[in-house]
């Protein structure tokens, strides 16, 4: 157990998780800490009422540079980034032909650049899909010598005034270049856990250091992946191959929101006539957040079931909530059992679970707004 | 009264005729955090090897197999509130459920304390 299997790669925090004595798990091709010992529960409560640091050095980073960049980006995604300020960040998806989606990512406006963050495991998919569609109208180039960590909680901003006074009053979503000492850090406000927070992009040969600064200061404690998934869940968001995929549009997914207005007038980003059309005329199944009526867990890949019994759905992301101390979960669902409150069943173990559809997120958003 | 173990990290007190089942301090620690515990159901008929009932930590849900054969007399009620007891107190009061034998032989074939042990040092 103490040595990595040799085909998994490693993030530059690899011998940190060790000496603090993660439970390492293979993910996305790497080996990563899913847990530490003070335990996923705990770790998820402490991410929700002080500040958890996660490594998520995993993740794809790039810049698209050059004066065409923001155009060419948009080719490929329904958000409007043309329309971001000069230091704005978004949430986005790359959409195929048929309006699913191939991958959801972050896009920083960074003093002229884009610096792009991506999904561990789609990775070379999106390299090749970016690259390949938008040829040598934007120098995409991938960032391989940077770690990649989120400080996520209500004192995260405290913790990392400290070291980066500047990152305190950074808007929600907006980026920053910021010198800890000499070390240029790419840092934004943002994150997956419906906390304030920050990610933080470090040089490789550095992001050790940083990490145990952090780690040393009271508020801060090391959380691993599977902390991360039940803060996301709690908080609504996607995860990609789970909750959103190639066959499920922004729509279905309820992220219309990121479709931009000017977008859809447009039409030119790929499989927008679907996604245009199921805007205007209401798509047929939608993501909607489920509460399983007991205390039984319902995992991913469960049915869902009206009241006559039909399977009429799945559950795509299902887990324990800690902090709403109760199964939460999300999954697809017919339009018309959609709006919350709506009661369905869930078949677990051979058994009819009853639950509702509810208004998600099941734990209220934190994020920083002034 | 004996205690005895299976391969699959549980554990069986045996009083006379009854069985006593919980997951092993092992087990609970490999599974993490334990956020709900499903029982079989009092006066139901199990068979060595059956899938008995759940253990499910935040992030995955793992069976529980009865190791022997009979009826459920009692099961924990406790884990339903408590489900943490079985990361607690694993082989106290993180007992699961108690089986009345009808096929005490099926005992034979599991291990003592010194062999279970062995068994997970091998684990690791």
């Amino acid at each position: 157990m103490a040595h990595p299997t040799s085909h998994l790669l490693t993030t530059p925090l690899d011998s940190l998780h060790r000496e603090l004595g993660a439970k390492m798990v293979p993910f996305a091709g790497y080996d990563m800490p899913v847990s530490y010992p003070i335990g996923v529960l705990k770790e998820h409560e402490q991410t929700r009422v002080r500040a958890g640091l996660f490594d998520v050095s995993h993740m794809g980073q790039a810049y698209l540079k050059g004066p065409d960049a923001v155009d060419a980006i948009e080719s490929l995604v329904p958000g409007d980034i043309s329309g971001l300020a000069g230091n704005g960040v978004r949430y986005t998806v790359l959409t195929n032909d048929q309006g699913g989606i191939i991958d959801d990512l972050m896009i920083s406006r960074c003093e002229g650049d884009l610096y792009l963050v991506f999904n561990a495991a789609c990775k070379e998919q999106d390299i090749a899909h970016i690259t390949g569609s938008i040829g040598d109208r934007a120098s995409f180039e991938v960032i391989h010598d940077r770690a990649l960590i989120a400080l996520q909680g209500p004192d995260a901003s405290t913790v990392l005034a400290r070291f980066l006074p500047a990152s305190r009053h950074m808007d929600f979503m907006t980026v920053a270049r910021l010198h800890w000492d000499e070390v240029e850090c790419i840092v934004t406000r943002s994150g997956y856990t419906g906390e304030d927070g920050y990610e933080i992009s470090i040089p490789c040969d550095d992001a050790q250091d940083i990490c145990r600064l952090l780690l040393d200061e009271p508020e801060v404690e090391a959380c691993g992946l599977g902390a991360r998934d039940s803060l996301r869940l709690e908080a609504g968001l996607c995860l990609y191959g789970n909750d959103i995929d190639q066959t499920t549009t922004p729509v279905e997914a309820g992220l219309t929101w990121i479709v931009g207005k000017r977008r859809r007038t447009e039409k030119n980003f790929p499989g927008a006539d679907r996604i245009v059309q199921q805007i205007n005329d209401q798509p047929t199944r939608k993501r909607v957040g489920i509460r399983p009526d007991g205390r039984a867990p319902a995992r991913a890949g469960t049915d869902v079931l009206d009241l006559n019994g039909h399977v009429v759905g799945h559950i795509t992301s299902g887990g324990f909530g800690p902090t709403t101390g109760g199964p939460v979960a999300m999954g697809y669902v017919p339009i018309l059992l959609s709006e919350p409150g709506t009661e369905i069943g869930l078949s677990v173990r051979g058994k009819v679970l009853p639950a509702r559809v509810v208004k998600m997120p099941f734990t209220p958003h934190h994020y920083y707004n002034g | 009264m004996s205690l005895m173990f299976t391969a699959d990290h549980e554990w069986i007190l045996v009083k006379g005729d009854v069985a006593t089942i919980g997951i092993t301090d092992y087990a609970q620690q490999a599974l993490g955090d334990i956020v709900f515990v499903e029982t079989p159901e009092v006066g139901s008929d199990v068979s060595s090897g059956d899938e008995a009932g759940v253990v499910e930590s935040v992030k995955a849900a793992s069976e529980i197999y009865v190791p022997v054969s009979g009826e459920v007399v009692e099961v924990n009620e406790d884990l339903e509130s408590e489900p943490s007891k079985v990361n607690t107190d694993p082989m106290t009061d993180g007992w699961m459920f108690k089986v009345r034998m009808t096929e005490p032989a099926e005992l034979d074939g599991l291990m003592d304390e010194a062999a279970y042990t062995s068994h997970i040092e091998g684990l690791d």
